[in-house]
């Protein structure tokens, strides 16, 4: 027989490593975020910086000839690639989620979300490498469209496949939660199936479908591999898709994993880009909780 | 209690009375059930059901649960297409359309015949975008105009127009349990049904809602055949002019309300509703 003593020693141990890994992971995290400003920081006193610069010059030039340090073009090619990554991933995703939702067999759904899932497992410089062999030559030779062999265009196509899943994934869920008795409202006013699902489900789980969306941007804003492998290495302002860009992603993984030297003024340009990528992300990522949880939906 | 009639002899009175089985000898028939068998899957819910829905009265199905009073009510406008495994083989017919027949347009055919469920269910939008749902599905291309009449005249014949009339963009959501279910009663009969049904529409409210939905039932009778599903004996007794009881996917008995409750036939509809079982 166990004494009491023992039960509650090991209670106290089992507790105490509960905890000690949760602070463990939130200790790591803090201390991301305190390396990344505190270098940050160290950027900005260097001379050839100034915040001012960072915020208002609309060229990025870090590496060759005269120095300059505008954030915009990166941020602009972090944007354009996250634009065109949700006009394929917000309805590609969103008529997947009604699908399986709403028109899926129960037997179908069970096998085609798990392979929709796959979609998201596959290694991101896969999906780099086929927006370059595979999408770049369908928009110039089957489209007929000019294109940089690095282009936005390709690498957004690709970045938004791979958000296809989280777009659809999430909605559906949110759509599954709209309750049988809002469906059946419907289906006995005389709604079709097609109108119960766009007029009556779809509206009924849009703050779902927005956090949804908003995940998946903040994923496309934070996509790497894709982006360095597939849409260039030329910080550009522009809104052009068939040109080659740089994302903030790409100049950081470029940087990190060339040849400049560690400590001058380039190395800690990407703690600056990194810092503005993180705040962008979190940006996203709460307005996305934010919208779900304060518009929840109610159903009653 | 329910009525002191149903303690005397059934037997001797129905021999008293001589009168049979109640049939609709004054109102025309409606809806014409004639040995309707229903499954879900294996399970027959159904068993050969026979029965005419009389115009402009409301016919109450009694019965403990799972006697197949719902189904009965569900197949009336095909609610039971969307469950897997759900089929029905004999006649039911309105006096012009075969309810059950492949061809039907279910679309038409809900318009025709509205349903009201158990618990309000709004949809999550403003108390006039519930009633204008059914409207801009079925009639396309009303003016602002047609469509504001149409809601008004659904929200004052439900009688919630009074409550909701300085609301309208509001939330349903923000309504009582009565005002949202008298609300869905609006948004049914917006799309203009000569035929409601209704399945348990008081068993999740408050007995002064309770009182405003049956009144309504009332009134509406004179527009409407009303078909209400009820656990409520005191109800049925209440609202309706015909009641049929089932028991076990059987009408054991249906006729005028009044001699089923004070005078059945059966022995197993006076134990029921003198609430010997149930």
């Amino acid at each position: 027989m166990r004494s009491l003593a023992w039960v509650r020693a090991r209670e106290w141990v089992i507790k105490s490593g509960l905890l000690g890994a949760t602070l463990f992971s939130i200790l790591i995290t803090a201390s991301i975020v305190f390396l990344l400003f505190g270098e940050t920081f160290r950027f900005f006193s260097l001379d050839e910086v100034s915040v001012s610069e960072f915020f208002t010059s609309t060229k990025w030039s870090p590496l060759l000839g005269e120095k300059s340090f505008g954030i915009w073009p990166l941020v602009s090619g972090t944007m354009l690639i996250a634009a065109i990554a949700m006009t394929v991933a917000l309805p590609l995703g969103l008529i997947t989620a009604i699908f399986l939702s709403e028109y899926a067999p129960r037997r179908l759904r069970a096998i085609l979300k798990p392979v929709l899932e796959i979609l998201a497992g596959v290694p991101t410089v896969v999906y780099g490498f086929f927006a370059l062999i595979f999408i770049t030559p369908f928009i110039r030779d089957v489209l007929g469209i000019e294109v940089d062999y690095f282009n936005a265009l390709s690498a957004g196509i690709a970045v938004g496949i791979l958000c296809i899943p989280t777009v659809s994934s999430l909605s559906e869920d949110a759509l599954q939660a709209v309750p049988l008795r809002l469906r059946e409202a419907a289906y006995g006013l005389g709604g079709t199936k097609f109108d119960v699902a766009v007029k009556v489900v779809v509206p009924a789980a849009l703050s779902g479908i927005i956090s949804a969306f908003l995940l998946a941007v903040a994923r496309a804003i934070g996509e790497t591999m894709i982006v360095a492998v597939a849409a260039g290495a030329t910080p550009k302002m522009t809104i052009d898709p068939r040109n080659q860009i740089q994302t903030m992603t790409g100049y950081i993984t470029q940087v990190a994993t060339g040849d400049v030297s560690n400590f001058g003024v380039e190395y800690y340009s990407i703690y600056a880009v990194g810092a503005m990528l993180f705040v962008m992300t979190l940006a996203v990522t709460l307005l996305g909780n934010l919208i779900r949880l304060r518009f929840q939906e109610a159903y009653e | 209690m329910i009525s002191t009639g149903a303690l005397r002899p059934v037997s001797a009175i129905r021999a008293a009375v001589g009168q049979s089985e109640g049939t609709v000898a004054s109102h025309k028939t409606m809806i014409r059930i004639r040995d309707l068998s229903a499954w879900y899957g294996t399970f027959q819910a159904l068993h050969e059901i026979t029965a005419d829905i009389a115009e402009n009265q409301v016919t109450a199905f009694i019965g403990p649960s799972g006697c197949g009073k719902s189904t009965l009510l569900k197949w009336c406008n095909r609610m039971n297409d969307v469950v897997p495994g759900a089929r029905a083989t004999g006649t039911l017919e309105l006096p012009d359309l075969n309810i059950l027949a492949s061809s039907t347009d279910v679309v038409e055919l809900r318009r025709r015949i509205g349903i009201v469920f158990q618990k309000p269910n709004p949809f999550p939008k403003s108390i006039y975008d519930n009633v204008a749902f059914g409207p801009r599905i079925h009639f396309k291309k009303l003016s602002r105009r047609q469509l504001d009449e149409i809601v008004e005249w659904s929200l004052r014949k439900a009688a919630v127009w009074d409550e909701v009339k300085d609301r309208l963009r509001q939330s349903a959501l923000g309504l009582s349990g009565g005002q949202q279910q008298r609300l869905c009663i609006a948004r049914a009969i917006a799309v203009g049904p000569r035929i409601l049904l209704m399945d348990e529409p008081c068993s999740a409210l408050d007995p002064a809602s309770t009182t405003r939905i049956e009144d309504l039932i009332f009134e509406l009778r004179e527009q409407y055949t009303i078909v209400i599903v009820t656990h409520n004996m005191q109800q049925a007794a209440r609202v309706s002019d015909h009641t049929a009881f089932f028991y076990e996917g059987k009408v054991v008995e249906q006729g005028p309300t009044e001699k089923l409750f004070t005078n059945p036939d059966q022995q197993q509809t006076e134990d029921y509703v003198t609430g010997k079982f149930g």
